[in-house]
């Protein structure tokens, strides 16, 4: 059932513009695969080249081993869920529901029994007779989906499918797109700009900057060991700090201080810490600077602390729980050397 | 004093004060009025007082050089049941309208949908088919017109050309009308205008669904094109009526006033002005241009009816 993709130095370019510069990506049967990255790095576009929508200018996509570049996109065994829904507004949600089915030529019995199942999956029965616009937000979400379902196709496509919801609708949806998943089993691909949606949705992140991937691999994976600056910046939120430094052998100076590693970090430029690895408890772990609390969030779960160094770095520090620190106060921030991540001037991790 | 002491307790004699509601409209809306004051002149005198001057003209015996007499119903009597004439200019406008109509609006279609495609110059198209439209109704038109469809003119020229001896388009009944239609046809710059920038509203992801699903072009185009622009079908479908029920000017100088050959291109518009300012039927005339009115009007309110049926709005 599930399938196999293959991308093989896969180029886009429009006229003399390249927007893919030549991607190479396995994605492995009933996998969920997200590609992320900032707006125009590309995602989208690569993902309508596995639809199908657009031609790709180079390279082989290939899907079960069959090349696919030249195959048109209904005969790819791919349904697509657009960022706009694209439901038909004339159309009833059932007769949206039925319309790839009828184009197929399917009996008129055997749609309607799969239009009742995927109607049954997402919820949806009762609306059946209402047309797009007499829905929420969240009903078209879910008819997207079911257009995509009642088609049983090999591959799913997302085009960020949540970014019209508002957030708690967002996250309701993320979960029951991942249980239908774990239900269809089918290998899936997830375009968004949101990484929460693609930390907490995927087996395989794949982080794409301006035509490039800048890194493959399961989300903690990306968490714990970013290749580089743009994948530590852009995987996890809040964002991992960035500070300036120096460092002769096992030597690192940052913020007008010093810590010594176990490893020699020569060529360090730039230290990165996650803001949640931060603490304000002497003895924890070693001390990383003195820094002055500029901005306090209560969230009540945890507090987050905007600060600078007194180099004037700026700092953010993520604690569990309520804890009483008070603006313009000065503090020490420790962190555990094992957390560090340390990059060198081309930006890359070391 | 402040506004709760003017509304609850004040005393008659300040209320008394107080400008009067008329006084107040006036100084708060006059300049509104002003404003308004060129056009209302323009419609109450040219529109309105003409209008109810016809409805009355309508129910007389006039013929501009005497008062008009009232004959009641007299005209619409005779129009109904002894004018055999406004039968043949109803069958002859019902015909042009019918034809002229959808034939105009799906070459319209045809034309927005090419040029929908991406096309490099897009502007330059525009404006030159939009060109016969500003053109179209024009008296030069229509003299060209009869120039190109005579027996010697430029279409037959072309049809000798490829071995086609053809008929004098214009003198022959059978064709006449039909010679009056495409160029009704060849005025579709308006409604393709419109049918553009219908079209530029519908999403591309749509059809991108669509393609997914497998839907051939023809599919998208009736399944999805059709149904989306009928908001706007319906719209160029009633101004284009309309326009056709009220079309004068290349029947009057094809025919040469007269409706001629053997009444096939009679319009009722024409057939009225014949009454209006051959005849010097006056009120006849005008009980003329009332039925037309009647007849248009329930045509709209027709379509309005059913329009709940096949017009498609998104919200």
């Amino acid at each position: 059932m599930s399938t196999n993709i293959e991308l093989s130095r896969i180029v886009k370019a429009y006229g003399d513009v390249s927007v893919i510069h030549g991607i190479d990506l396995t994605i492995n049967p009933g996998e969920f695969t997200v590609f992320v990255g900032p707006s125009g790095c590309g995602k989208s576009t690569l993902l309508r080249m596995i639809a199908g929508l657009e031609p790709i200018t180079g390279g082989d996509l290939l899907i079960d081993g069959e090349r696919m570049n030249d195959v048109p996109a209904a005969r790819r065994g791919i349904a697509m869920v657009f960022q706009s829904y694209a439901l038909y507004p004339h159309m009833s949600v059932y007769q949206n529901l039925a319309f790839g089915l009828e184009t197929a030529k399917m009996p008129k019995a055997e749609i309607a029994e799969r239009v009742a199942k995927a109607a049954e999956i997402l919820k949806i029965e009762p609306l059946l007779t209402r047309k797009p616009k007499q829905l929420s937000g969240g009903q078209r979400q879910r008819v997207a989906i079911g257009r995509a379902i009642v088609r049983e196709p090999r591959i799913f496509l997302f085009d960020e499918p949540l970014s019209n919801l508002d957030a708690e609708l967002r996250v309701q949806m993320r979960v029951e797109i991942a249980k239908l998943h774990n239900d269809l089993g089918n290998t899936m691909i997830y375009v968004t700009h949101d990484q929460v949606e693609a930390m907490t949705m995927a087996d395989k992140i794949v982080v794409l900057r301006a035509g490039v991937i800048e890194q493959v691999g399961a989300p903690l994976d990306l968490y714990n060991n970013p290749k580089n600056l743009f994948v530590a910046g852009f995987i996890g939120s809040p964002k991992m700090n960035f500070l300036t430094a120096s460092a002769t052998d096992t030597t690192l100076n940052v913020a007008g201080g010093s810590l010594t590693l176990d490893r020699p970090v020569t060529g360090a430029t730039t230290l990165g810490v996650r803001p949640e690895h931060i603490t304000l408890t002497p003895g924890s772990g070693a001390k990383l600077a003195d820094v002055r609390v500029d901005l306090v969030e209560n969230l009540g779960g945890q507090t987050v602390v905007y600060a600078t160094t007194t180099d004037n770095q700026p700092i953010n520090i993520v604690l569990e729980g309520q804890s009483p620190v008070t603006l313009g106060e000065n503090v020490a921030a420790h962190i555990d050397p094992a957390r560090l991540h340390l990059f060198n001037a081309d930006g890359d991790a070391i | 004093m402040t506004a709760r002491s003017l509304q609850s307790g004040a005393p008659a004699r300040e209320r008394a004060a107080t400008p009067s509601t008329w006084s107040r409209i006036w100084q708060n809306d006059a300049p509104g009025y002003l404003f308004l004051l060129p056009w209302l002149i323009g419609f109450i005198g040219l529109t309105v007082g003409p209008m109810v001057t016809s409805l009355y003209l309508s129910f007389t015996d006039f013929d501009l050089l005497t008062s008009p007499d009232w004959v009641g119903a007299d005209n619409y009597i005779r129009m109904f049941t002894n004018d055999a004439k406004f039968w043949t200019s109803m069958r002859v406008t019902m015909f042009f309208v019918i034809f002229s109509v959808p034939l105009k609006l799906a070459f319209a279609l045809a034309v927005a949908m090419l040029l929908n495609r991406g096309i490099r110059g897009l502007p330059l198209y525009r404006a030159l088919f939009y060109l016969p439209s500003l053109l179209g109704a024009s008296v030069a038109i229509a003299i060209l017109w009869r120039q190109i469809f005579a027996g010697d003119g430029l279409v037959n020229k072309l049809l000798l050309l490829v071995g086609i001896e053809g008929p004098s388009w214009i003198s022959n009944p059978q064709y006449s009308l039909w010679t009056l239609i495409v160029l009704s046809i060849w005025q579709f710059g308006s409604p393709m205008i419109i049918f553009l920038a219908g079209l530029r509203q519908i999403p591309t992801d749509m059809y991108e669904a669509a393609s997914l699903d497998g839907a051939s072009k023809w599919r998208q185009f009736v399944k999805i094109t059709l149904p989306l622009l009928t908001p706007v079908v319906f719209f160029n479908a009633i101004i284009q009526t309309i326009e056709a029920f009220k079309s004068f000017t290349p029947a009057f100088i094809i025919s040469g006033g007269t409706g001629n050959p053997i009444n096939s291109t009679l319009f009722y518009t024409l057939y009225l002005y014949q009454e209006a300012f051959a005849f010097f039927r006056m009120g006849y005339a005008s009980a003329l241009a009332w039925v037309l009115l009647a007849v248009v009007g329930v045509f709209t309110a027709f379509s309005f009816f059913t329009s709940k049926y096949w017009v498609h709005y998104d919200e």
